[in-house]
């Protein structure tokens, strides 16, 4: 039964890919706001915030693109939920395809599209000014984890996608996702904040995973971080799969 | 159960929380004919269509198609179906070709590009058919959708309300086409709230109402189970049509088309 499981992913993640070439506008969107934080910061705010660095593009990327990526899965739970709602969910299930290629094809697409959507926010970063002194392997790192965050937040996009009754339920979850770098190392760093918003931010999974990138941008060595970020990554993604999983063996059965 | 059924249900009970759709549903479907499920809105019509397609477990009772259980051979059964929901499902942001290409390809069909071009030519889509399904009227929505299921050669199509919503004219075509396919020895399966749907496509009848089929049987024995036709002396009115025509003259037409009732 699952001979075909591949090829058929393949003919559905085709299918996905074209909704995207066909409204390009889903990937320039989601690229849209991350840049113009990127400019509010840089040019408006980032004189007053002292990060010990001199070049404060460099300092604001890696949280710019994890914001990216966390508005850029809402399209996920949209396109699932488009699915669901116009009743092609059905036929596909109806037919005897791999019944997971329907959700691999849909988490595949998001890849891509946030793929896009980072090489965008890293040309516009390069105007800015961003610098790096990554060599190969540091890209390949760097790659690596906004992969790895991707496709964790994309699963996490896959339960709402399934389970909402409205359009504004499928894509709610994402805003506290965005707003998540705020509270984090991404834009300033944690020491100046109080207490508890110090605790908070130090021990959420933005910040290990910023701390990261910045690290692996500016050639210095990665520390712990970069374990406490893929421990999150995985912990996120493998929840997320089981959950989304669960909701899924409910909804067809 | 009989060796030529093509569908056989037996016992089919399904409930949503404390809401008893289905209580015991049994019916047999031969080979190569038209069964029409009738009822009203809620019946359950589409809870036994969706437990058919494999899409919804029965809570109690048993379902073969084609001789594969929904349940246990669940994917065997979906080698032998296709199911038309009672909502276009076809992909909006493509073209009618790509979502023919696409069926095609997820049958594992070796050249899904001719099977589509065939299928638009059948169904009248030519022209239509490198345009986003979006601009689409719902009638070629609806042949589409049609088309789409035929792709593989399904020997048991399941058609969910195919004509609700239609304007007279799609729904004619669509009657047309699943004439069609009984002539190349396909089951069809069709609920429909309208009567005249029925009476005019199937081999046999059901109704179903309450949970369980009350009624099931040819057109005929569906009328025979009513007191005998009295006859009764109605006074008939002219009707406007009728007057229209004596009026202008073409009486001929006149009584050729007054001949339906």
């Amino acid at each position: 039964m699952t001979k075909h499981a591949f090829a058929d992913a393949g003919t559905l993640l085709g299918r996905s890919l074209r909704h995207i070439t066909r409204s390009p506008d889903t990937i320039i969107t989601t690229a849209l706001t991350p840049i113009a934080m990127m400019l509010l910061f840089v040019y408006v705010l980032g004189g007053a915030i002292r990060t010990g660095t001199d070049n404060y593009v460099n300092y604001v990327l890696p949280g710019i693109m994890v914001m990216a990526i966390a508005s850029g899965i809402a399209y996920t739970a949209l396109r699932l939920f488009t699915d669901m709602k116009s009743g092609i969910f059905e036929r596909f299930q109806s037919m005897p395809i791999a019944r997971s290629a329907v959700l691999w094809a849909h988490v595949g697409t998001s890849m891509v599209a946030n793929m896009l959507t980072m090489v965008i926010i890293l040309g516009v970063a390069f105007v800015m000014g961003f610098r790096t002194s990554a060599d190969l392997g540091a890209w390949l790192a760097v790659a690596g984890i906004l992969a790895l965050l991707t496709l964790a937040l994309t699963w996490l996009a896959v339960i709402p996608g399934l389970a909402a009754q409205t359009m504004e339920g499928a894509t709610g979850f994402s805003y506290p996702l965005i707003f998540l770098p705020f509270i984090s190392s991404a834009f300033a760093p944690t020491e100046t904040m109080p207490g508890p918003v110090r605790a908070f931010a130090e021990n959420q999974p933005v910040t290990s995973i910023v701390n990261t990138i910045q690290a692996l941008f500016a050639g210095q060595p990665v520390g712990d971080d970069i374990w406490v970020a893929l421990a999150w990554c995985v912990g996120i993604l493998v929840a997320s799969y089981v959950a989304a999983m669960a909701v899924y063996r409910r909804k067809i059965s | 159960m009989s060796a030529t059924a093509s569908i056989s249900v037996r016992g089919l009970e399904k409930s949503y929380k404390d809401n008893q759709v289905l209580r015991g549903v049994d019916f047999e479907v031969a080979r190569g004919t038209i069964f029409a499920l009738l009822g009203s809105n809620g019946a359950g019509k589409t809870t036994a269509v969706r437990i058919l397609s494999t899409l919804l477990k029965p809570d109690a009772g048993a379902a073969l198609v084609e001789d594969a259980s929904v349940v246990e051979e669940a994917q065997r059964v979906r080698e032998a179906i296709s199911l038309t929901g009672q909502f276009a499902a076809v992909d909006e942001i493509l073209t009618g070709r790509e979502n023919l290409i696409l069926v095609a390809k997820l049958r594992h069909l070796p050249s899904p590009g001719d099977v589509a071009d065939g299928l638009l030519k059948r169904f009248d889509l030519v022209e239509a058919g490198g345009r986003k399904v979006a601009t689409y009227s719902g009638g070629m929505r609806r042949r589409l959708d049609i088309a789409m299921s035929l792709i593989g050669s399904p020997s048991v199509i399941f058609l969910d309300e195919p004509t609700t919503g239609l304007d007279p004219e799609a729904r004619l075509e669509v009657w047309r086409v699943v004439r069609e396919l009984t002539a190349q020895g396909t089951t069809v399966l069709l609920t429909t709230q309208y009567l005249e749907e029925a009476e005019q496509l199937a081999d046999r009848i059901a109704i179903l109402h309450g949970g369980t089929i009350i009624a099931n049987g040819t057109l005929a024995e569906l009328k025979a189970m009513l007191p005998p036709a009295k006859v009764e002396y109605v006074e008939k009115q002219p009707s406007l049509e009728e007057i229209f025509l004596s009026l202008t003259g073409s009486t001929q037409a006149g009584t050729h088309q007054g001949g339906q009732s």
